[in-house]
């Protein structure tokens, strides 16, 4: 708290001292018939003051144009250059590489009508070698670009001159940044720009979010934990709100399942009734699924395209070209296409499934009309009966302007690895200052200087107990007392590694190319490359198994070297690719949200009455629990016990904490033998009856659910778990102990690799504190395992947990029962797995002794 | 104190052999990866690696420097419980030679400690076909018990019943929607193949065709290594990487 009441920031209504802009400007606007916005004059005016600015404008809003003007006229009003300039003017750094090269594009009109002696241009990683050598002797005005490319920059003794006299700094999409990794890394950039050039302005441009002032807090330094000065919020006048509507179906809504398969009749109607439709699904595989499915519906051979990160760039440059182009009827996409690119007229948003979070949904729906005075457009289908609720809460929330934007968190100590070895490449530094330095980020601002040790000892020599790799280090002490790297072909080493998006290892998708004909074929690698996929999901399939990908059936036919060898399938029930890929939490508004909307009667009658029936069943058969409750049913069926708990705090931290409670319900003698998550709820059966161990008190319920299942629980579990093995793999690579694999170089990677799963072992095994694991666990734990969450849904519930002993499954457990055998056994239970195989066989060899 | 998984298997389940035969004798793989020959009082183990972090250390990537103590803790464990009268390394035990006579004071006393009363044999490896005299123990090319060739990599021809390391082998199998890899021993009842036994050795599936002329297939069964037990799994069942 003590931090944001230091920082001071003024949320001022737009209140602009100028009236109106300078020459050649003026004239510009007024020859478009365009009067300035209030926001872009008040941002002008913060800006030409010196000040740090935060503007949250929606989409058309002319958010881009108020970034850039104050540069623009300052740089207008210079006189003109004797000499090229050897330092950058303005920077502008958008999360996508394709956004900063829109933004140029659309920025060079007004300079060239205007004919400003400006020179502005790109940078990104398509930027060709030699043009990016020369930008760093001859840079441009205004240098557009991405936070890796920066931090490269900052990685040569050349900084020093490239940023000395920069003036401004532009964080486009700042949101979708701040509170994540490259968030962190663009934290320390700017710390570090700052320091080569003390004068210069940031500016911030933001979709509405929940916390603003966190977002301002990002633009300032910062010293003793708080801002060392202010940051101007900027509020851009909103615009009309979005006409958002949920889908209407006559037919049966699913109890389960994300492929809104029911509703495709009503999705092709509305699709016709409109010129360009961006359909939004959660993950690829939805994606594959609903693609797929729209064109065996597409009597009409609508022009409808596929868009998301797996597949081939080529593909999506096509089908981006032929968006703008005005080309294509709908786009089926996933977040790739979430982000402030301007790709036509798009007239209707088709968010189908859940829409996870209320601010996800805003940007997504600010995707569809880019004109202030005219309403976004927008349809939500939901894929299943909960869904329905997330979408009613969802559409409130909207309608509201509630947002639900993840709150800033401290930065990650794998990205301030990657920075300390950065500093390092350009010159020696000296290290109270770069501690100053790096503490003056935002995310950092609560780093302490034993913290910083650590991080620093980990860059130079593992930074481990058993100090024994002082002759190896990678950093070493100079005379004057700086450490400078070891050795040069460090540097190379970090500029190959830079950057904080770690994939997860993908395979190309390769069709086959048959050769020869009947039985005897062989089977040729070697034709067109469909995309690629994760290794985790290739390594999921056996040989035949079929798939969809780029909206195809595809059969698994084996692996050559990085390439997923495939041929064309013509099964009708393909096993999709994995549910996981670009999947996101629900958030705990929305859940929030939809709980309470549960527990109010009143509420059920905005819902189709298919759903407000089936509530109303589960009232009388069992019990709708109030908001603030957690209900638990137990009930038998077949041969098994089955515990349905209903956590509402999504499918991650379910998963986790089905993990949990299943190693406790083995020592309660419940004899649990598998568990199963969705977003809403948990089910955990076995062969124990659990309705009477709770009677008789061999089961307490408040017990099980104690929040000391975080601790020694929690400890073992992680001790073998495959996420956080996942996680680890990410830190590891981040901070630069081990190597990104680089396309072409997997061949010889392979002998000078050891796998990041066994140097997780060993380290925890003996240096469990060490910095990496800590790194680790803080992700894993607001990420993959969501423990962050658990623990404060442990806490919610504490003393609320409401029992429902019955005679079969209930009503609102049906969702959840169904995805029994639908998801894949969690990859934990190997051994188990194992020893069935194994008996089987015994079984079987006995059956054959019996028969002889 | 760690707990054991939810075992999914009803406790009626039929008991898992535990030992198989090569060539008349009677082996028996332990689930940490080392072999045990009761008869001979003998375990061996296979591809230890010691100081591979080390030797990635020295090429710039500084990997935690914990693996050869952990390598041999769980040798130590597997030693005290067993307690045979003689241990065979198959060779690979160090990651290069040269990293054999650097090994930190406190890991030299514990592999000392653990060679106390019993006979220790190094064979040769191709990461470390000289070892000094400091690790102890006696080194030697290739060792024959009992009629069974024990040496590192497998001979071209098949004659005799041998025992091998070099190639790691895993074994991987796909089941109820899971897919499971792990370390194996290998064997066709004449050749066995043991699995890395090395905190920091990688593995080769078993299916690869570096394996292709080693097995008669048809009697192939893996021994995969579980948490508790290993577990045979018949040849036919597994698949490729």
């Amino acid at each position: 708290m003590g931090a944001r009441r230091k920082l001071a920031i003024e949320e001022q209504d737009v209140a602009p001292s100028r009236a109106s802009l300078p020459e050649p400007f003026a004239g510009w606007f007024a020859g478009r018939g365009w009067h300035p916005r209030a926001h872009q004059l008040a941002l002008l005016d913060t800006v030409t003051a010196g000040r740090d600015a935060l503007l949250i404008a929606p989409t058309g809003g002319g958010k881009t144009l108020a970034g850039f003007l104050p540069s623009l006229i300052d740089l207008a009003a210079q006189p003109p250059k004797r000499s090229p300039a050897r330092s950058i003017h303005t920077l502008y750094v958008s999360p996508l590489k394709a956004l900063a090269t829109d933004i140029a594009r659309n920025l060079t009109a007004p300079v060239a009508e205007m004919g400003l002696p400006i020179q502005l241009e790109t940078r990104t990683g398509d930027t060709p070698q030699s043009r990016r050598a020369r930008q760093r002797v001859l840079p441009p005005d205004i240098l557009l670009t991405t936070p890796e490319q920066i931090a490269l920059m900052l990685s040569h003794k050349s900084a020093e001159e490239l940023f000395g006299q920069l003036k401004c700094v532009i964080l486009d999409e700042l949101h979708a940044l701040a509170t994540s990794k490259r968030g962190d890394l663009l934290a320390l950039d700017l710390a570090r720009l700052r320091t080569l050039s003390p004068e210069l302005t940031a500016i911030g441009l933001s979709a509405t979010v929940a916390r603003p002032f966190e977002l301002a807090a990002f633009l300032v330094p910062h010293k003793g934990q708080a801002a060392t000065r202010l940051a101007e919020i900027v509020t851009a006048e909103g615009g009309i709100k979005a006409d958002i509507t949920i889908l209407k179906s006559n037919a049966d809504l699913p109890w389960a399942g994300h492929s809104a398969r029911y509703a495709l009749p009503e999705m092709y109607e509305a699709i016709k009734a409109h010129n360009m439709s961006l359909m939004f699904v959660n993950t690829r595989s939805q994606a594959e699924m609903l693609f797929h499915e729209l064109w065996r519906y597409n009597d009409d051979n609508l022009p409808i395209a596929l868009h998301h990160g797996s597949l081939d760039v080529g593909q999506r440059r096509k089908v981006e070209a032929a968006m703008v182009a005005g080309k294509l009827r709908a786009v089926v996409c996933t977040s790739t296409l979430d982000l402030g690119i301007d790709w036509g007229d798009v007239d209707l948003v088709i968010n189908v499934g859940a829409p996870k979070g209320a601010s996800r949904l805003s940007q997504r729906i600010g995707r569809a009309n880019h004109r202030l005075d005219e309403p976004s457009k927008a349809l939500l289908v939901p894929a299943n009966r909960f869904e329905v609720m997330e979408c009613q809460a969802a559409l409130e929330a909207a309608a509201e302007g509630a947002q639900d934007t993840p709150p800033s968190r401290p930065g990650a100590l794998d990205v301030l690895a990657q920075h300390i070895l950065g500093m390092a490449c350009a010159e020696p530094f000296d290290s109270d200052r770069l501690y100053r330095e790096v503490v003056s980020a935002a995310p950092y601002q609560g780093l302490t200087r034993e913290g910083f040790d650590q991080v620093l000892a980990f860059v130079a020599t593992g930074g481990y107990a058993l100090s024994n790799y002082e002759r190896y280090a990678k950093l070493k002490k100079t005379k004057e007392g700086t450490h400078r790297v070891a050795h040069p072909r460090l540097a190379q080493a970090y500029r190959l590694n830079v950057g904080t998006i770690v994939e997860a290892p993908m395979l190309r998708v390769r069709l086959a190319r048959l050769k020869g004909s009947g039985k005897t074929s062989g089977m040729v690698a070697g034709g067109r490359v469909l995309g690629e996929v994760e290794e985790y999901f290739i390594e999921q399939l056996a040989p035949g198994d079929t798939f969809v990908f780029a909206g195809e059936v595809l059969r698994f036919e084996g692996l050559r070297e990085m390439d997923a060898i495939v041929t064309r399938a013509h099964a009708t029930d393909p096993k999709v690719p994995a549910y996981e890929g670009g999947k996101f939490p629900l958030s705990t508004y929305l859940a929030d949200r939809v709980r309470h909307m549960l527990a109010q009667r009143g509420a059920w009658s905005k819902l189709p009455e298919q759903v407000s029936d089936w509530l109303r069943i589960q009232a009388d058969f069992s019990v709708v629990p109030s908001a603030d409750e957690m209900l638990i049913e137990t009930f038998p069926r077949g041969q098994r016990h089955y515990f349905v708990c209903y956590p509402f705090e999504g499918r991650l931290a379910h998963q986790s904490l089905g993990m949990l409670l299943t190693r406790r319900l083995e020592r309660a003698h419940a004899a649990p033998l598998g568990f199963v998550a969705n977003e809403y709820a948990l089910a955990i059966w076995g062969l124990n009856d659990m309705s009477a161990m709770i009677r008789e008190g061999r089961l307490e319920l408040a017990q099980l659910f104690d929040e000391d299942m975080l601790g020694d629980d929690l400890d073992a579990w992680l001790a073998e778990s495959n996420l956080m093995k996942r996680s680890f793999r990410v830190c590891a690579i981040i901070s630069g102990l081990i190597e990104r694999r680089h396309p072409g170089q997997e061949k010889t990677g392979r002998q000078m690799t050891v796998s990041s799963d066994l140097i997780y072992d060993v380290l925890r095994q003996h240096e469990p504190d060490h910095i990496l694991l800590k790194a680790a666990f803080a992700d894993a734990a607001t990420g993959l395992i969501d423990l962050g969450r658990l623990g404060q849904f442990l806490k919610r519930i504490g003393g609320r947990i409401r029992h429902s002993a019955l005679s079969h499954v209930s009503p609102l457990a049906v969702p959840v029962m169904l995805e029994i055998g639908r998801e894949s056994v969690p990859s934990d239970v190997g051994d188990a797995l194992l020893r069935e195989t194994a008996e089987e066989l015994i079984a079987e060899a006995m059956g054959e002794h019996a028969a002889r | 104190m760690l707990h054991a998984k939810p075992d999914l298997m009803p406790e009626t389940a039929p008991t898992l052999r535990t030992h198989f035969e090569m060539a008349g004798h009677t082996l028996e793989p332990l689930a940490a990866g080392a072999l045990y020959w009761q008869a001979e009082d003998t375990l061996l183990v296979a591809d230890l690696h010691l100081e591979k972090g080390a030797a990635f250390a020295a090429l710039g990537m500084l990997l935690p420097p914990y693996d050869t103590r952990s390598t041999l803790s769980r040798l130590g464990k597997i030693i005290a419980a067993v307690d045979p009268a003689r241990v065979i390394a198959l060779g690979d035990s160090f990651h290069r030679s040269e990293c054999a006579d650097h090994l930190v004071a406190d890991d030299l006393a514990s592999l000392t400690d653990l060679q106390k009363g019993r006979d220790w044999y190094w064979i040769c490896g191709n990461h470390d076909p000289h070892l000094p005299g400091s690790i102890g123990g006696t080194v030697c090319a290739t060792l024959t018990l009992s009629g069974v060739t024990l040496r590192h990599e497998p001979s071209d021809d098949a004659s005799g019943p041998e025992i091998v390391g070099h190639l790691h082998p895993v074994a991987r199998i796909a089941r109820r929607g899971a897919v499971i890899r792990r370390r194996c021993f290998a064997t066709d009842g004449n050749r066995l193949v043991m699995p890395a036994f090395g905190a920091y050795a990688g593995g080769l599936n078993v299916l690869h065709e570096a394996f292709q002329p080693l097995f008669r297939w048809h009697r192939l069964e893996a021994w995969m290594m579980g948490r508790h037990a290993v577990y045979p799994v018949l040849g036919s069942l597994l698949i490729p990487d």
